[in-house]
Parts: C-alpha cells; sequence; structure tokens
C-alpha cells in the first residue's frame, strides 16, 4: 500500500489541514516510509485467527441511564475562540 | 401494492426508494455521556466535557440505549447481532466537535428484520406488502447550527450532540411516495409501541434520508440520489415525486443522474444539489479505539424480549378475536396512544365491543370538535368506563349518555354525579310509561288505526314519542315491550 501526492492534499483537505506544496511532497515519502514499515505484519500468516480487541480480557464497561453529568456550560465554553452569549461563534457554514 | 408509474417520453417509468430513518433513542442521558437529553434547555447547558470533545475524555455506553435499539430489532423480527462495534465516521463539520460520529458501519447491533406494512391501516382489505430492513445501529446525534442570528458567524449548540440515535436502513424495496409514507408511519407506530422512541417528528425525534432512483419496470437500478434530514412524511412524500420526475426528465433529455447529496425545500417543492457535501462520502471508517465490543449476553436479551409490549398486528388480530369489526381493530391499534388508551378501558371493566365504539364515535368526535389528542382528552378512560358502566347496567339510555357525556367534558364532574344531580337515570317504571302510552294513543287514534291495518313503520314514531313524553330517560326495551302489547 502506498499514497500518492494526490491521496495527501485529499486527507489534508479531508481534515482540514492546509499544507503547502514542499509539506505534501515532503509528506508522501514520510506516509510511503510509515505504511511500507507496517506492511511488514502482512508477512505474517494470520488465516483464521479472530482479530484482537484488547491484550486482555475485557469487556465493555456500560452505564446506567441516570443524568450525572453536563449544566457545565462556562467550562465548556472556556476555550472558545469565539462565543457569543451562550454559544460557541464559527465562520457562517450555510447550504 | 400499488402501481406507481412516472409517464415519460420514453414511456414508464418505475421509482425505487429506500429509508434511512434516524430515530431519536428516548433516555434520559446521552449515548456515550451523562449529560441529559432534555428538549428545549438553555443553549451548551446539556453539554458534558465528553460531548465537547474536550482532549482526553473517553466514551461509556449507556445501557438503555443499546437496550431500546436491541427492543426495536426484535420489534421488526430482525436478527439480533450479540457482537457489534463501534467504528468512527470522519468528517468536519462545526456541529460535530469530535470532528468523527461514532455510529456503527462493519458490525451494526441489529441486522435484516422486516415490517409489513399497508396502504391504508384502517382498511383491513388494503393489500400488505413487506419491506426489507437490512439493519439498526446505533449513532451519536450532531449538535445544532444557527445561522440567522449574527452576520457573519454561525452559532453553534451542542445540547444534542451525542444524543442517542438509531438508524434504521431499509431495502430499497418502496415503489412509491406512498408506500414510502406507509412504511414510515407503520415504522413511528412500532417504536411508539416499543417505546423506543417517541416519533414527533416536529421536534426532530425522527428524520428520514429519502434514497431514490428511477428505471424501465423491471430494469436494472438507476443511480440514486440521496435527499437528507426530511422532517415530516408529507414532505418525504413531495419530496420523492419531485426527485423521480427530476431523474426522469433530466436521463429523457440525454443526461445521466450523479449521485449525489440533495436537500428539499419545503417552500419552493424542490430538491437540490448540496455541491458542498462532494467529499462527504469519503468517511474513512475505522473502529474506534476507544470502545470495547458490544457483546451482549442471554439475561440481557431475555429482559429485552420479556420487556416488549403487544405489537400492532397482534393486538389487531386479538381485538378482531374479541369480536371487533376489523375496521375498528386497525384504527384501534394503528396509533400506540389510542390502544393503550382502549387497552385502559378495558382494564376498568368495559365491554369490548360497547368500548371500541363508544371511543371511535362519541370520544373520538368529541376530540376532533376541542381540535385536541387523545393525551389532552378532558376525559380519562376510568370516567370514561363509569360513564359507560351506567349504560350497560341500564341505569341510563345510550342517549342520555350522550348529554352527559357532554357535562362530563365541560365540567370534569363524574358520570354519576352528573345523573344523580340532574335526575337523568332511566325509569324501569312501567306503570308511568304505560301511563305516557296510552296518552299518545289516545291523541293519535289515526295512527293507531293505521298500525293496526299494517303500517308497522309508525311503530318507530310511538317508540318516539313515548321516548320524547319520558323526557329520554326510560328504559327503551321496556317501551318496546309495553308498546307491542298496548298496539296489539
Amino acid at each position: 500500500m502506498s499514497v500518492d501526492k494526490d491521496t495527501v492534499n485529499k486527507i489534508a483537505r479531508l481534515s482540514r489541514i492546509a499544507i503547502s506544496d514542499a509539506e505534501a511532497d515532503k509528506m508522501v515519502g514520510e506516509l510511503n516510509g510509515i505504511l511500507a514499515w507496517v506492511e511488514q505484519l502482512a508477512e505474517v500468516d494470520c488465516t483464521g485467527v479472530e482479530p484482537m480487541t484488547a491484550v486482555i480480557p475485557n469487556k465493555l464497561r456500560l452505564r446506567d441511564d441516570v443524568v450525572t453529568d453536563g449544566d457545565v456550560r462556562d467550562k465548556v465554553l472556556a476555550n472558545a475562540p469565539a462565543k457569543e452569549g451562550s454559544f460557541f461563534g464559527v465562520p457562517k457554514v450555510i447550504e | 401494492m400499488s402501481e406507481y408509474r412516472i409517464q415519460g417520453n420514453t414511456g414508464e417509468w418505475e421509482v425505487v426508494i429506500g429509508l434511512e430513518v434516524h430515530a431519536q433513542v428516548t433516555s434520559e442521558s446521552k449515548l456515550f455521556s451523562g449529560s441529559s437529553t432534555g428538549f428545549g434547555a438553555e443553549p451548551n447547558s446539556h453539554v458534558s466535557l465528553v460531548d465537547a470533545a474536550m482532549p482526553g475524555m473517553l466514551p461509556v455506553p449507556n445501557r438503555e440505549c443499546l437496550r431500546q435499539a436491541v427492543r426495536t430489532g426484535m420489534a421488526i423480527n430482525a436478527q439480533i447481532n450479540r457482537w457489534s462495534r463501534f467504528d468512527r465516521k470522519n468528517y468536519f463539520y462545526a456541529d460535530l466537535p469530535q470532528g468523527y460520529q461514532i455510529s456503527q458501519l462493519y458490525h451494526p447491533i441489529v441486522g435484516e428484520g422486516e415490517i409489513e406494512v399497508t396502504l391504508n391501516e384502517k382498511d383491513p382489505d388494503s393489500a400488505v406488502k413487506k419491506i426489507g430492513i437490512e439493519r439498526i445501529h446505533v449513532e451519536q446525534d450532531a449538535g445544532k447550527l444557527m445561522h440567522d442570528q449574527h452576520p457573519t458567524m454561525s452559532f453553534v449548540d451542542l445540547n444534542r450532540s451525542g444524543v442517542a440515535l438509531m438508524e434504521i436502513v431499509s431495502r430499497p424495496d418502496m415503489r412509491s411516495p406512498q408506500e414510502a409514507g406507509a412504511y414510515v408511519k407503520k415504522l413511528r407506530s412500532i417504536l411508539r409501541y416499543v417505546g423506543s422512541c417517541d416519533g414527533n417528528m416536529e421536534q426532530g425525534s425522527m428524520r428520514a434520508d429519502v434514497n431514490v432512483s428511477v428505471r424501465k419496470p423491471g430494469g436494472e437500478l438507476g443511480t440514486r440520489t440521496e435527499t437528507k434530514n426530511v422532517n415530516s412524511i408529507r414532505f418525504m412524500m413531495q419530496a420523492i415525486e419531485y426527485e423521480a420526475q427530476r431523474q426522469v426528465d433530466l436521463i429523457e433529455s440525454g443526461g445521466a443522474v450523479v449521485q449525489e447529496t440533495r436537500l428539499f425545500d419545503p417552500n419552493k417543492m424542490e430538491t437540490r444539489s448540496m455541491r458542498s457535501k462532494e467529499d462527504a462520502h469519503d468517511y474513512r471508517y475505522f473502529p474506534d479505539p476507544d470502545l470495547l465490543p458490544v457483546e451482549l449476553d442471554d439475561a440481557f436479551l431475555e429482559e429485552c424480549r420479556a420487556s416488549l409490549p403487544e405489537l400492532p398486528d397482534a393486538k389487531r388480530v386479538r381485538y378482531e378475536a374479541m369480536g371487533l369489526t376489523a375496521y375498528n381493530a386497525a384504527v384501534l391499534t394503528a396509533e400506540a396512544e389510542t390502544a393503550f388508551w382502549f387497552e385502559e378501558l378495558l382494564a376498568e371493566g368495559v365491554d369490548a365491543k360497547q368500548g371500541s365504539n363508544w371511543l371511535m364515535s362519541e370520544l373520538f368526535g368529541a376530540l376532533n370538535k376541542l381540535g385536541k389528542t387523545l393525551d389532552e382528552s378532558p376525559v380519562n378512560p376510568k370516567q370514561a368506563a363509569e360513564l359507560l358502566g351506567l349504560v350497560a347496567d341500564g341505569t341510563i339510555s345510550g342517549s342520555i349518555a350522550k348529554q352527559v357525556f357532554e357535562i362530563m367534558l365541560e365540567t370534569g364532574q363524574g358520570a354519576a354525579t352528573i345523573v344523580e344531580e340532574k335526575g337523568l337515570k332511566q325509569t324501569n317504571d312501567t306503570g308511568a310509561i304505560e301511563a305516557e302510552i296510552a296518552k299518545i294513543m289516545a291523541a293519535n287514534e289515526d295512527k293507531v288505526t293505521e298500525y293496526r291495518s299494517g303500517k308497522d313503520k309508525l311503530f318507530g314514531f310511538f317508540v318516539g314519542q313515548t321516548m320524547k313524553a319520558m323526557q329520554g330517560k326510560a328504559n327503551p326495551q321496556i317501551i318496546n315491550d309495553l308498546l307491542k302489547k298496548a298496539l296489539g
């Protein structure tokens, strides 16, 4: 598996990360290096082996349906770059 | 079921419809956090640090949300997957602080099922069609954006962010707007019976993404478009009609349908492309590393099954077996609130036939006049049972019952109290009735003669006169018997 420059630019766009042309070129090399390294795993034959979801046997913990959180508006908004009253403010997005 | 065809220049076209219904799961708290799901709260007050996607926050699933999804699956006879998993659906939008929605793509909690729909659920003779359901999965809702509060900014309220949704994905089994409408109605009815979603489309508890394509009847499937977030059954049917016609026109004029996301504008009654979402289908799904797989054990599944109520189809069959007409059984079971009201009436000891007739004519009639729903009825099942009990035991006649009911609606008084205070009790006093009959016969000698010479229809006249003379309070059966005797 490998990526080309178009793929790198597309992933950057989908993630809303601005990268320059030079950065994209550099990123192609780096990402392909990482992918090639991970690809070594393909050398192991794991036919018929269940995917492992956790290293130790562990079960998903579930919560009861009770309200135990929220009502912390000021904390939630504390680091917002822009806030308007009780809202987050973001650049206008409209269809 | 119905042959719905679009007449084009090149012949007839068939419409193929599949629906993805998003139903808000009824729960106190959110899918992965302990914040409240309450509607209409102060902006950003029902938000925890998890919902706002602060760094390091971890999701913990709400058992009730999974339980409701499983119960819903059982109600549509679906395969329940004991092992399911959450995936991240990645996209960037201002209403999604995480940058991904936690959803279930590869291993949904509920698999294949189906529901039966009829075009007219109140007509028992209407044809039945099975609509396949491909899957139900559980996912998070996004926040809400407001665009009209500020000239250059949009405002974000995260109260809805993280509320649990069930996405119910149908097979492309529907062939007309009417079938799609009937499917959503039936689905909403089932959700409300089960109690897994309130089905309130106005408040956005249920919304549909509508997939439409057209083809020559029986031909290969055409390219589909997806119209997002349609929030009423009427709009959905209009969107399908418009979109199918648009596709036919496009193909017949030499164009091709593009697979894309569209938006329905109910003011202009048209769908239009959402160009900004052209990358939207590239979601780069992967298993959410913050969450272990969901494994359901026998005890959990058993409780889900045991807690399911009787569902509309089963209830309808049982009502018919109790002697109700097919029409009455269909009307009483179509909506959960009607069925539950009727059940309460039965629990108070009211006869099924008497209760169903009264509910459908008197109560529905009165509510209609008052412009109220059954939930807002000024008379509850217990009060209604008191009234019907007075009719059943002969204390008052059916026509007096109507008067009493009107007073109940106005004053909120109990039926027995009204009958007592107004002296409306039906009389079985044969002496009094006979006296009135004698007077009427004396005053209408000509009619008595006519009756005796074979004009049977006049019997009704004598009944009416007697009842009037008794101010409606005489037992009609006794009047009948005494009149027959007197007129010979």
